[in-house]
């Protein structure tokens, strides 16, 4: 194989996940000698694409596994509504737009969905499932892009760009251990965010960010990000937040995916360490509480809290990955969970004596609220009394980071004001432009499909 | 001496491991049967986990569509595991227990037992003879290749039942009705379990690309051996029901259910071992690879000496050619309830259990 730095490619692209390989799909389609320079080693690769399932899909009729319609009004108020107005509205809906041309080309390259099925998914309307989810879809994208004679480098972490008079020239990257220089005539950034750099996420969040996890690829260290706005490119998004959820406090440090997740807060009492109650368990349906608990949690001593249930309520929630503490009094589970005893003791109670009688609802609002309680659990508030007792401790998960790069709607990227010539940019690197705060599942999906595809078209029109 | 006192887990707890992972996840939820028979429930017996076991045909596809496998710390290998799995329960299930392992996991034995089988026949050849018959009678008499046969055909089947009733008791099934027979045929028939929507087919010798070899090459093996076992049972009702001993011409059933069915045994088996050479082999039971792929190219012999038998017909080679085939026979079913082939029934009583359970679900 000729060295690949003796070779001037026609698109260089950053990243190796949804984003990065749709733009490289669509440039190496063209004819364009293409090159992806992935920081991950082959096994991880995909960086946190490989950790989704779904995409969100505007439609308007039935639409491969798509049930009814999705049209782009429902689909902009879902939007509206989880980002609270903090989002660029014509690329907002740009991007809902373009998403029902999406989903065809990502069967046409290779991607699989899932027939639409009953149980545990509630989101056949609105989302369409990645059959095995989406290291399978990444799988299906690395071997089009390979029939296309795209070249994927694993461990390729790019240490500097080179920008000189607002054009892309080359980069520094070290490749398998060694030092090369990269050029090309133009340059698709899709390198994620940067949540995997705990120093940068202590920089904007204060230490407590040291306790999180990290539910995503270890590899999304946002250095091309930091060096781009080093180099003054114009960004989106506050350096200050992240998206975090509450999730098992056992999960590993990096990259513990889905399973990690605890569906079990509105059924249980939440204390911290010190074995008080913070927040209303029972405020809402859990999937849209469940962003606000990373928070909540994150604001507590040492970023932990313990979610504490009795056994009538065990099989309510998605099962967990690592199986509950269990005992058979609250001072044996205080023990277990390394909690003050007496405090657990008085905490539940407090809450049990607070319960009052009424119908159990788990799966909707059943207004079974606790009554003169600080602060109350307004929704399936039962006493905690049926033994065993089961207890989790949860920490703050971030799943992504919303500092990131600005682009125009043909992910074009600028520094100063200017557009850059050679420069494109998609995915979770850029999605701070679509999604400046809140969350909506599938969209990061789309916001990687929608414009790694337009980076991909973009970048290979202007080699051509 | 080690000091190492990391407990090990059965095959049994590590499948069990690994599926709770699994039931956490659940992005599998659209490939086989193993995954919404998994999510149906929350904790797992070690019937359940035979019997997830006995549904999973090792196509792989899970295995590159985990975000879990090595060298993340979940470090889950579910066909694997899954195999580990099937290979202890058929163990445990066979029946007489002294030949539990020796043939699943044994390539060598296998072997010998072809070595056996054939010294047998050709032992018989010389010793009782020809009862003056024609064709292949001329060498073996009918009734000889009766007397070593008949017990032959039947014990594998004595035994097998005996193994499905232990599976049964293990997996708490119940009484079987016809549409739960009819459902597991169809699924088996179809290899539906083999069908996850548009990623068709296993992951077998192409890595985490998808493709239909295998799925083709098990039913070249499937159709070929029932075709052989009718052509051979069609002779039988000719010779007993209508007095038309062998030879049979080309244009008989014997020869025209034979040939195809020996030609498809042949390819397919042909084609599984090679397939087998090309996958990975840390996707499946370890141990059992040498017995498996033993346990296949003596499948592929049956149908190549049958053929080889045939064509050879009027020269001198019959001799050796019938010992040799005959032989090979001989040992594949004396061996069968405890080699790969067991899988068969095993599969089937885990859909019809499947279908029991999907049933009783609504």
């Amino acid at each position: 194989m000729t060295r690949v730095d003796a070779i001037t490619w026609d698109v260089v692209v950053v990243g190796g996940g949804n984003a990065a390989l749709c733009a490289a799909i669509e440039a190496a389609e063209t004819g364009a000698r293409v090159v992806m320079l992935e920081a991950a080693p082959k096994p991880y690769r995909g960086g946190n694409s490989r950790h989704t399932r779904n995409f969100r899909c505007m439609h308007r009729g039935p639409l491969s596994v798509l049930t009814g319609s999705y049209e782009e009004e429902e689909y902009f108020d879902d939007l509206i509504r989880v980002t609270k107005g903090k989002t660029d509205e014509y690329l907002a809906r740009m991007t809902i737009r373009d998403s029902e041309t999406c989903l065809p080309w990502m069967e046409r390259h290779g991607v699989a969905f899932q027939p639409s099925l009953s149980g545990t998914l509630s989101l056949s309307r609105t989302n369409a499932f990645f059959l095995g989810g989406g290291k399978a879809l990444v799988n299906a994208y690395y071997n089009t892009a390979e029939d296309l004679g795209v070249t994927v480098l694993y461990e390729a972490e790019v240490r500097h760009v080179t920008v000189a008079e607002g054009r892309f020239q080359g980069l520094d990257a070290r490749i398998g251990g060694k030092d090369l220089r990269i050029e090309g005539r133009a340059l698709v950034l899709a390198s994620g965010g940067f949540q995997a750099d705990i120093d940068w996420l202590a920089d904007a969040w204060g230490p407590a960010a040291r306790n999180f996890l990290i539910r995503g690829t270890p590899y999304n260290r946002g250095v091309v990000l930091r060096d781009m706005l080093d180099q003054g490119a114009d960004s989106v998004g506050d350096p200050t937040q992240c998206h975090a959820v509450a999730i098992d406090g056992r999960s590993p440090k990096y990259d513990g995916g889905i399973v990690t997740r605890l569906d079990c807060v509105p059924f249980s009492v939440v204390v911290n360490q010190n074995g008080d109650r913070f927040y209303d368990e029972g405020e809402d349906v859990w999937p849209k509480r469940y962003a606000i608990w990373g928070r909540l949690v994150a604001a507590q001593p040492e970023q932990v809290a313990y979610s504490i249930i009795d056994a009538k309520s065990l099989n309510l929630f998605m099962p967990s990955v690592f199986p509950p503490e269990t005992a058979d009094t609250i001072e044996g589970l205080a023990q277990k969970l390394g909690l003050p005893g007496n405090k657990l003791r008085e905490t539940i109670d407090a809450f049990n004596a607070a319960c009052r009688s009424g119908d159990f609802h788990p799966t909707e609002l059943d207004g079974l609220a606790t009554e003169g309680l600080t602060p109350p659990k307004t929704n399936w508030a039962r006493p905690i009394t049926e033994p065993p007792f089961y207890g989790y401790s949860l920490r703050p998960g971030v799943t992504f980071t919303y500092l990131g790069l600005k682009v125009d709607r043909t992910a074009r990227v600028s520094a100063h004001g200017a557009r850059l010539h050679n420069i494109w940019a998609a995915g979770e690197i850029m999605a701070g432009s679509i999604l400046g705060e809140g969350y909506l599942a599938g969209f990061g999906m789309t916001i990687g499909t929608v414009f790694g595809r337009i980076a991909g078209q973009e970048a290979a029109a202007h080699v051509a | 001496m080690s000091l190492d006192i990391t407990p090990t887990l059965t095959a049994t707890e590590e499948a069990r491991r690994q599926v709770e992972i699994c039931n956490a996840c659940r992005y599998c939820e659209g490939y086989c049967a193993v995954f919404p028979a998994a999510f149906a429930e929350r904790s797992f017996s070690d019937g359940d986990i035979t019997q997830l076991a006995s549904l999973c045909h090792n196509c792989r596809g899970c295995y590159y569509a985990c975000q879990y496998t090595e060298p993340h710390e979940f470090a889950l290998n579910l066909p694997a595991a899954l195999a580990e799995v099937r290979v202890e329960s058929w163990a445990r299930f066979a029946w007489p227990g002294a030949f539990a392992r020796l043939f699943q996991t044994h390539g060598v034995a296998l072997a010998a037992a072809l070595v056996l089988g054939t010294a047998l026949i050709f032992a018989a050849i010389r010793l009782l003879g020809t009862g003056a018959g024609d064709g292949f009678y001329a060498y073996l008499s009918h009734s000889a290749m009766v007397a070593i046969f008949a017990p032959a055909f039947l014990f594998p089947l004595l035994a097998l039942a005996m193994g499905v009733r232990r599976y049964w008791h293990e997996v708490g099934g119940t009484a079987v009705t016809l549409a739960d027979l009819r459902a597991a045929l169809i699924d088996a028939g179809r290899m539906r379990n083999l069908s996850g929507g548009a990623a068709e087919g296993c992951n077998y010798e192409k890595g985490d690309r998808y493709s239909v070899a295998r799925k083709h090459a098990h039913h070249a093996v499937v159709w070929g051996f029932l075709l052989c076992f009718a052509s051979t049972s069609s002779g039988t009702i000719l010779h007993y029901v209508l007095d038309m001993p062998a030879p049979y011409p080309f244009f008989s059933l014997p020869k025209l259910l034979g040939v195809p069915g020996g030609i498809l045994l042949t390819l397919g088996a042909a084609g599984l071992a090679m397939l087998k050479l090309r996958a990975d082999p840390a996707l499946g039971a370890v141990a059992a690879w040498g017995g498996e792929m033993a346990f296949v190219i003596l499948l592929g012999l049956t149908g190549l000496t049958g053929l080889a038998l045939y064509a050879a017909t009027g020269t001198g080679l019959v001799a050796p050619l019938l010992a040799l085939h005959l032989g090979t026979v001989l040992a594949f079913f004396v061996t069968l309830p405890y080699s790969k082939m067991a899988h068969a029934t095993y599969r089937l009583a885990a859909l019809t259990r499947d279908a029991q359970l999907k049933r009783r679900a609504g």
